[in-house]
């Protein structure tokens, strides 16, 4: 084995393992979606947020705009407060944006739907959404059901 | 006029040290003299030395003087802790009691870099060889001098194939320890161990695996070196005749001691019946040849003692 | 030697080991300048260690990916939620699998062949005629070995999970027939670069050097015999073995906790 071939052959070695990483990096992960700042941050105060978790995503018509970045309650509100960054390509919300959270599937993931109102004013940085709904809870459904049910 | 070690060691640049390989002291015919080494200045000292090995007592209150410029011989019967005395005058192991001075300076006590800047001047021919298994001949007998120096290659090369040319392989650069025989290896390793011209040789019994000739080779090559390089060294010997034949002072020791000491005439003259015991081969004799013991008697008869 | 005596013998002769492990470590490290200046000698190791582990490692995680395909699917339909099955093998794998499974693959590839290299050196004086030459074991035997299973070893287990998702592509998309759009989608959803790949790249930076560590000193401190040499071997990969899983367990705790 000459000291050439082993320079090549780690040199291919180090070159494989630097794509596998690019690879799960770019292909795997979200990073190839977020590199992060180029985006906007934007709040919404849910009643109820059911099971949405961080790195929900956020959809505008179906399509992944962004995906939430942090939850946390509000002493003061009684509220669940969401923050989610959405993808500086999609800058063109208006402020009467409704924020809802939905199921995918009927025992899938929680994320955002976004549906856009008809204001000029767009959302920026910092905004607050203020037309939100809560996440439908199973547990609360069944139970209107059956107080419809027996009630009648 | 500098030797070669010399410059290896201080300035390691090509031109001085080929200059130093054509500079090198005529070889001049040794006139013997019988009572030289104690006067001689000591190169190494060992005094007072203690070492065990678990319960077992290796060196006891030891003392030797290793003079300059001489071929020192210690003998004893196997297993007397030979290799082990070699190993504590290289630093490998610690003495629990006792010092060993080379050069006046306690090798036990130098600092980690200190210790390895001796023992670059210090050449050592192990027992088994210990060929690195995975370099070819050629790169063995490099090993030390591309570790230690930064020559250029042309001249690497050039004192490998005189280092191999002496011990006679040169026909064997390419070859893997695994194809050598036991007595190829030994003599590579010893081409190795003189590789950087050190000033202090030690072999560790050289002679063995060797065939009436190469051994002949051999020996007047130890007696060579150590005259035109101005070595001193150490040969670890049970061969009486060899050793004998090429040490200005031969130290017997048994149990831990000395227990005779002189010049090899001297030795073979007035020696103890211990000395002379084991000089002669003979099987009678104070000297024990097996390894402490139970009675074996005893030992046959009753299996319950251990 | 009554049993509480025994116990607390073989204790304090974990102890004594495991400080012996440490300063040398501790001696390794401090021996790794050498590399610097000579990148060789650590090339070398990189190939052997490395280069001559990645067939079985891209293999492995070849099948470990087809099969999560399988498992992943066959769990997933009964929910109705085949399309998430990019999400279970990109997980599985990023987070879990490809740096133990590589480890554990390592150990048995790799670090049992370092502890027997090793261990044999010393068993025919090689390491002890090397010090004699002036030549520190530790710059030139150990440091640039530990090293190369410490880079090879995260390099490896990327490969691995990358491989493995293919793999879980291929069946999943091939043969089951999920959507490929939302097998890629699905995963890039859910799997976040700095909470699972860069974690999982973190594991098996630890798992490279703890692997490493073992492989080595098992070899160094290997009695100097045929039978010593076979034992520290065999040390060396059920250690390693056994520290993986531990760490991974503490790893997965610390990094995974909390959500
Ligand atoms: N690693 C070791 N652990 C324990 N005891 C040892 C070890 N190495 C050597 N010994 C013991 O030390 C004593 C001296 O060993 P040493 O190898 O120095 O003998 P020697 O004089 O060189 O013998 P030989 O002439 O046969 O080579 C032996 O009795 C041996 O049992
Ligand atoms: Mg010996």
């Amino acid at each position: 084995m000459t000291t050439r071939r082993i320079e090549i052959t780690v040199g291919i070695f180090v070159a494989l393992g630097l794509a596998a990483l690019f690879m799960l990096a770019v292909q795997v992960s979200n990073l190839g979606e977020y590199r992060g700042g180029d985006g906007y941050e934007v709040h919404a105060y849910f009643n109820n947020i059911g099971g949405l978790k961080v790195r929900a995503p956020v959809t505008m018509a179906g399509v992944r705009v962004g995906r939430v970045s942090a939850i946390t309650y509000d002493a003061e509100r009684f509220q669940a407060r969401v923050s989610f960054t959405i993808s500086a390509r999609y800058d063109q919300l208006p402020t009467d944006t409704q924020a809802s959270i939905y199921t995918a599937g009927l025992l899938g993931e929680q994320y955002i739907a976004l549906e856009p109102g008809g204001e000029d004013e767009v959302l920026r940085d910092g905004d607050v959404i203020l037309f939100t709904q809560s996440a439908l809870v199973l547990e609360e459904l069944i139970g209107r059901v059956l107080v419809n049910l027996t009630g009648n | 006029m500098p030797r070669c070690w010399e410059w290896l060691d201080r300035t390691r640049t090509a031109r001085e040290h080929s200059r130093c390989l054509t500079t090198r002291p005529p070889f001049k015919p040794r006139t013997r003299t019988i009572d030289a080494s104690p006067d001689k200045t000591p190169w190494i000292e060992i005094r007072d030395l203690h070492f065990a090995r678990g319960d077992r007592k290796i060196f006891d209150g030891l003392n030797i003087t290793i003079p300059q410029g001489q071929v020192t011989a210690i003998m004893g019967p196997s297993g007397t802790g030979k290799t082990t005395l070699l190993r504590l005058i290289g630093g490998q192991l610690r003495p629990d009691h006792g010092q060993v001075l080379v050069e006046g300076r306690d090798v036990h006590r130098l600092s980690r870099r200190e210790l390895y800047r001796l023992r670059r001047r210090m050449g050592m021919l192990f027992q088994s060889g210990a060929l690195l298994t995975d370099l070819n001949v050629f790169d063995n007998v490099a090993f030390p001098i591309r570790e230690n120096t930064r020559l250029p290659e042309p001249l690497v090369r050039n004192l490998v194939l005189m280092k191999l040319e002496a011990v006679g392989l040169r026909g064997a650069v390419s070859l893997m320890p695994s194809e050598l025989s036991g007595g190829m290896a030994r003599r590579v390793a010893l081409a190795r161990a003189i590789a950087l011209d050190p000033l202090l040789m030690m072999y560790d019994e050289p002679f063995t695996g060797l065939d009436p000739i190469t051994m002949g080779v051999i020996v007047s090559l130890i007696r060579r070196l150590n005259d035109a390089l101005g070595m001193t060294s150490i040969v670890v010997s049970h061969d009486v005749a060899e050793a004998g034949s090429i040490a200005d002072w031969v130290y017997l020791i048994s149990e831990g001691r000395v227990v005779d000491a002189g010049p090899p005439e001297q030795l073979r003259r007035e020696a103890s019946d211990w000395s002379r015991q084991f000089l002669e081969g003979l099987p009678d004799g104070p000297v024990p040849f097996h390894y402490p013991a139970p009675d074996y008697l005893d030992d046959l008869m009753g299996g319950d003692t251990r | 030697m009554g049993p509480f005596q025994r116990l607390g013998r073989s204790a304090l002769g974990v102890l004594e080991r495991l400080g012996r492990g440490h300063l040398f470590l501790l001696r390794t490290l401090l021996a790794m300048g050498t590399l610097v200046r000579r990148p060789g000698l650590l090339l070398r190791e990189i190939y052997s260690v490395g280069v001559l582990s990645l067939l079985i490692i891209a293999v492995s995680g070849l099948f470990v990916g087809m099969v999560l395909g399988y498992q992943g699917y066959i769990t997933l339909v009964d929910f109705g939620a085949a399309e998430a099955l990019g999400t279970v093998v990109a997980l599985s794998l990023v987070r879990e699998l490809g740096p133990v499974v590589t480890a554990l693959l390592f150990a048995g590839r790799a670090g049992s062949a370092l502890t027997a290299e090793i261990g044999l050196m010393k068993a025919t004086e090689q390491l002890s005629s090397m010090e004699m030459m002036a030549v520190d074991p530790y710059k030139r035997v150990i440091a640039p070995r530990f090293l190369a299973g410490v880079i090879s070893l995260p390099l490896l287990a990327a490969i691995f999970s990358a491989v493995g998702v293919a793999g879980g592509y291929f069946i999943g998309v091939g043969v089951l027939g999920v959507d490929a759009g939302a097998y890629w989608s699905q995963m890039q959803a859910s799997v976040d670069f700095h909470e699972d790949v860069m974690n999982g790249v973190i594991k098996s930076m630890v798992f490279g050097v703890v692997a490493a560590w073992i492989a080595v000193f098992e070899g160094y401190d290997a009695t100097p015999t045929s039978e010593g040499v076979s034992r520290a071997t065999t040390r060396t990969v059920v250690h390693t073995a056994l520290a993986i899983l531990a760490l991974d367990f503490i790893l997965t705790g610390l990094m995974f906790g909390d959500i």
